[in-house]
């Protein structure tokens, strides 16, 4: 470990790499970077797993993330409070699932979840205006807003509901061919 | 109710800890104890057994429960950790309390057993009535059972307490399948642990699973197996968690060496996936190459290197003394002459003797083999690869089919971290999104068509006429090369010289621009112009690597001829001077001529010459393409960033503005690189290590330039798709490039004084004469006989037969493939037509659905009016996709359907009528088996 000051037990470290997809190296590195975000409030000690949240407004300045346009989404998703307070555990989570070895069913529940704006499990019509603005900056007029989210739920739901359901939108995901390679972010 | 079960699970857990850790030692002061606890549990249990059966049963379902629950749903998360923990728990007590029976079963007599059978029996028809009441309302039943299990664990409480101190002595009495039970749970709890990172759940909560299971593996773990067995089974679950450790410590070991992590992550988070992933093909590719160089390095250059004989001895590893002046001239060596000619670099160096050093290494044996074997290897890498590539992209549906969702969800590239970047892919976006929408609204617009077929077919043509002169050109320079060559080299200039190289690589240069402006004409789709000049560039450069290898042939069969007369004079020249020698002294005993290696007449060597033709080439390559860079992009750069100061326009943002990374130029050239380097490599073992070292300052160097002068693309082009489109040219490379070093190998013979297989009629000979000579004679007979026509007909019989099976399977396959697809289509738009038309009796049928498994129970109250009865019939006899005003069409739609064949809501459909039987429900089966089949409830 090189420190003067262990940051993990071993016990730690091998539980972390045997609830993610990271090794002990990456791990070490999630923490200082985690550290990196508010120095003054996470100890470099952890191996009595202090109870400590970052806000999202910190986490959402990492590089990572910054240009993100689903970012403060991104943060909640995996905030055990949903306000985007994350402790290092649900840091590591975050990363974990986006991290490029994680399996496609995976990246597909937390896409789900991240699209999901007003946390129905369904991906309703705001949800996809809402997502829709935001990819494309508010560029598009409203009609075309519309139509846009009109077609999408029209391909999609398989049900006719008129809403995406988990079912419907694993099955489009599992079809499309850019998913795993831009739903990861490196760390 | 949660943590009240909780607790109660709580101190189940500990009862267990407490069987366990009994069983572990086992005293037998203990033994008195134990038989009046049980005298005085008997009463007790006799009482419950019927029960207990029951509760059995209802525990066998727990795994299922459990593994529906298992899927994600979000919002019972909590309640679904309660449940885990509580199944495995229950399960764990079930195990304490089998042994509890066990253990009374042994102390009684035959006619409790069998009294405890029956009850069992009939409690077992009692449940299946049950079941066929309470099925489909999952509900009720769950609260039944938690019931039943909470009282169960009252009951436990007791009876565990008592199992706990009678279960210690009984481990001979573990039956087999209670061993198998716990082994089984062992396992699940292990496979639990194993694949809790693909679990969707809350880090904390994956810890204290995780926790959970470990314990719980340590604590059975040691449980099982007995006696030497035991021992044995610690031994191998001691040894399975050393082997785990290792792994991870070895995968660890593993990412830490991958290099350039941190490079391509920069470039990645600034030019997005598609720039990074030509360097991630950079690094693979360096990866494959260093596997080649340490082949080469280590079977054939080392070994000459340390074993073989030095610089000097022998008249193919000097200089001639002819060339001796300039051997060390810079230009002579710049041009691979001179000392680098006659080096380890090149074929010519290596001698022929059959073994070297002391440790006898057959070193033309190893050359011939591992020359085959970097093909094998390269082919069997990149085919991997691209099975690899295969498994990750979608399964591909339908281009058309998901245009909107899929630009919704997954366009945004969550790698990319720097504005500008994210700037372009914001516009990318709202473009394509913008087109989509154009392209639905007016979905053909019909143009000139005409005129853009007109045009299309003239710019192939011009392409076709820019292929032609190409390969024209090239062909041309060789030839006028060749000629050159027949002349002194001090007349040639250095243009004249390398004038093959500098046109391949100007005509590399020149040309893909060339197409691309061509391209304009023909108007096509960005992604389907993209494929388009990806295949014309490589028809250029295969085309002029072809022409080469051609005009390279004739000039080998030239190099053949005129060996051919030196071999002859040499020949005569030997003869005359041992005739001579023999006349003179009156000996037969003649030394050999006593002449300096530097001055022995020597043949041309095409072998090396070849070589030295795929060095230069490999030499230009990486010039053009580093100068290139230089002046391309770094001085272009240079340029807009100062001269934007005192110019007339904006530099930046108009006409020469920066560079963009050419992603797909750069994927093609680094393939051709590697077509060369493994055509080379046979001649020239040095090629691959001058590949690496190329390979190598390319990552550093190009990382360097794309962050420095390189701006993000304005249209970012889809990687992962192509990933496997670039594997299959390299395939295609690997090929080609195969082809002519196997006809080399196989029909031309070597030269007869360099190289390893010097003095052999054909190269292959050398394996022939390991055979013969140094293996036992059976494995020659083996050889033999497998080369046997007679055996190698069939043997290509059978794979052609192979060949074909595979195919109509996989036809068969793609078939079932495209039904199945059919089959979803029509089922979903029945759905969707059933929706949007029946909406008015959308909202009820749902309500009834809901409403449906409760019928046989109770009676509900519905505040809703019952569907008028026809409706209802209607629904039921016919398709529920009928349409009320299309009545035609709905015997076309009913066998569509039955070609469906599943709709799974068909019976649930079946108005159940709440109140008092109507005409539909006579008709159709018993709700509660139907129910069964339905999907559940949408809720």
């Amino acid at each position: 470990m090189g420190n003067k000051q262990t940051t993990f037990t071993d016990e730690q470290l091998e539980a972390y790499q045997d609830c993610t997809f990271f090794t002990r190296k990456e791990i070490l590195r999630l923490h200082s970077r985690y550290r990196e975000l508010a120095p003054h409030l996470v100890p470099l000690d952890y191996t009595n797993n202090p109870d400590i949240r970052v806000p999202l407004t910190l986490i959402v300045t990492m590089p990572e993330l910054k240009e993100n346009p689903f970012r403060d989404r991104i943060v909640e998703t995996f905030s055990e409070d949903g306000q985007g307070n994350l402790t290092f555990n649900d840091f590591v989570d975050m990363f974990s699932a986006l991290c490029e070895t994680s399996p496609r069913e995976l990246k597909t529940i937390y896409a789900f979840k991240i699209y999901d704006y007003n946390r129905d499990n369904f991906i309703c019509k705001e949800d996809l205006e809402k997502t829709l603005n935001k990819l494309t900056k508010g560029e598009l007029t409203p009609e075309e807003v519309a139509l846009v989210c009109d077609k999408a739920i029209e391909e999609a739901d398989l049900d006719a509901d008129n809403k995406l359901s988990f079912a419907d939108f694993e099955n489009m995901i599992s079809k499309a061919p850019d998913f795993l390679s831009n739903f990861h972010v490196r760390i | 109710m949660p943590p009240k079960r909780k607790n109660d699970t709580a101190i189940k857990v500990e009862d267990v800890g407490m069987d366990v850790d009994a069983v572990l030692d086992s005293g037998s002061e203990e033994e008195a104890r134990r038989r009046t606890k049980n005298r005085r549990i008997k009463p007790q249990r006799k009482a419950k057994q019927v029960s207990d059966d029951e509760e059995e049963e209802e525990e066998d379902e727990a795994p299922k429960k459990r593994g529906r629950k298992k899927k994600p749903k979000p919002q019972d998360s909590d309640e679904d950790d309660e449940e885990d923990k509580r199944s495995v728990k229950s399960k764990g007590s079930k195990v304490s309390r089998k042994k509890a029976q066990k253990d009374d079963s042994d102390e009684e007599s035959e006619e409790d057993r069998g009294k405890r059978k029956k009850g069992g029996a009939v409690s077992k028809k009692e449940k299946e009535e049950q079941n066929k009441d309470k099925k489909g309302n999952p509900k009720e039943r769950r609260r039944d059972s938690k019931g039943g299990d909470k009282d169960k664990k009252k009951k436990n409480g007791k009876l565990s307490s008592s199992s706990s101190d009678s279960g210690e002595s009984d481990e001979d009495s573990l039956s087999e399948g209670e061993l198998a039970a716990l082994k089984e749970q062992v396992e699940e709890k292990k496979k639990l642990i194993a694949t809790l990172r693909n679990k969707p759940w809350r880090m904390k909560r994956r810890l204290v699973l995780l926790k959970e299971a470990q314990e719980f593996v340590e604590k059975f773990e040691g449980a099982l197996g007995k006696g030497r067995g035991r021992k044995l089974y610690a031994f191998k679950v001691m040894m399975t968690k050393k082997f785990i450790k290792f792994k991870r410590d070895f995968e660890n070991f593993k990412t830490a060496c991958i290099p350039w992590e941190r490079k391509i992550k920069e470039v990645e988070s600034h030019f997005g996936s598609s720039v990074a992933s030509y360097f991630i093909f950079l690094r693979w590719m360096y990866g494959v190459n260093l596997v080649l160089f340490g082949l080469m390095f280590g079977l054939v250059v080392l070994p000459e290197v340390l074993m073989g004989l030095p610089y000097g001895s022998i008249p193919r590893k000097t200089v001639p003394r002819e060339e001796q002046d300039s051997a060390m001239d810079f230009s002579v060596l710049f041009d691979f002459g001179g000392y680098c000619k006659y080096s380890i670099l090149f074929y010519g160096y290596y001698n022929n003797s059959p073994t070297i050093g002391v440790l006898k290494f057959r070193l033309p044996l190893s050359y011939l083999l591992v020359g085959v074997g970097i093909f094998g290897y390269s082919l069997m890498v990149v085919v991997r690869m691209m099975a690899r590539n295969a498994n990750e992209g979608g399964d591909g549906a339908d281009e058309g089919e998901f245009t909107f969702s899929w630009k919704m969800f997954t366009s945004w590239d969550y790698l990319i971290g720097n504005p500008e970047t994210a700037d372009n892919k914001y516009a990318s976006i709202t473009t394509s999104f913008k087109e989509s929408i154009v392209d639905e609204q007016e979905n053909q617009k019909d143009e000139n068509i005409h005129l853009r077929r007109f045009l299309r077919v003239l710019a192939n043509l011009m392409i076709l006429c820019c292929l032609g002169g190409s390969g024209y050109l090239i062909y041309y320079a060789v030839k006028r090369s060749q000629e050159f060559s027949k002349m002194d080299p001090d007349d040639l200039s250095w243009l004249q010289k390398n004038e093959v190289e500098i046109v391949m690589s100007l005509l590399g240069l020149v040309c893909p621009p060339l197409f691309e402006t061509i391209a304009e004409l023909e108007k096509y789709h960005p992604r389907i112009a993209l494929k388009w000049q990806l295949g014309r560039i490589f028809a250029l450069f295969l085309g002029n690597l072809y022409t080469f290898l051609f005009a390279l042939f004739d000039e080998v069969t030239a190099k053949l001829e005129s060996e051919k007369i030196i071999k002859n004079a040499t020949e005569w020249g030997l003869n005359e001077y041992y005739a001579n020698y023999s006349s003179f002294y009156n000996t037969t005993n003649v030394p050999p001529p006593n002449v300096d290696p530097a001055d022995v007449v020597r043949g041309p060597c095409w072998e090396t010459a070849v070589g030295i033709e795929f060095v230069k080439l490999t030499v230009s390559d990486i010039q053009v393409t580093y100068l290139t860079i230089l002046i391309g992009d770094f001085l272009r750069a240079v340029t807009v960033r100062f001269l934007n100061y005192c110019w007339c326009w904006d530099l930046e943002a108009g006409f020469p503005s920066y560079a963009e990374f050419d992603i797909s130029g750069n994927v093609l050239g680094l393939i051709f690189n590697q077509g060369m380097i493994w055509m080379g490599a046979f001649y020239a073992p040095g090629l691959v290590g001058l590949n690496v070292l190329r390979l190598l300052t390319s990552m550093y160097y190009q990382c360097w330039a794309v962050m420095a002068c390189n701006v993000p693309h304005e249209r970012v082009f889809k990687a992962s798709r192509s990933n496997n489109f670039y594997m299959g040219l390299l395939l295609l490379v690997l090929f080609l490039s195969l082809l002519p070093v196997v006809y080399t190998i196989m029909t031309l013979s070597p030269s007869f004084d360099c190289g390893p297989f010097s003095g052999q009629d054909k190269m292959y000979d050398v394996v022939m004469e390991t055979i013969e000579k140094d293996l036992p004679a059976f494995i020659g007979n083996i050889f033999t006989y497998a080369t046997n026509p007679g055996l190698i007909m069939p043997a290509v019989l059978l794979m052609v037969l192979a060949l074909y099976y595979l195919n109509t399977t996989s036809k068969g396959y793609q078939q079932a493939n495209l039904d199945l697809k059919k089959k979803m289509q029509m089922a979903r738009d029945e759905e969707k037509n059933r929706r949007n038309n029946k909406d008015s009796t959308n909202q009820v049928m749902k309500d009834l659905e809901d409403l449906l498994p409760n019928k046989s129970l109770v009676p509900p109250p519905t505040e809703e009016e019952p569907p008028p009865p026809d409706v209802v019939t209607e629904k039921g006899s016919k398709s529920p996709k009928t349409k009320p005003g299309s009545a035609t069409k709905g015997v076309n739609l009913q066998k569509e359907v039955s070609l469906a064949a599943s709709n799974p809501r068909g019976p649930v459909t079946r108005a159940p009528g709440p109140r008092g039987g109507p005409p539909g429900n006579t008709r159709g089966p018993q709700p509660g088996p139907g129910r069964g089949r339905g999907a559940p409830p949408r809720k």
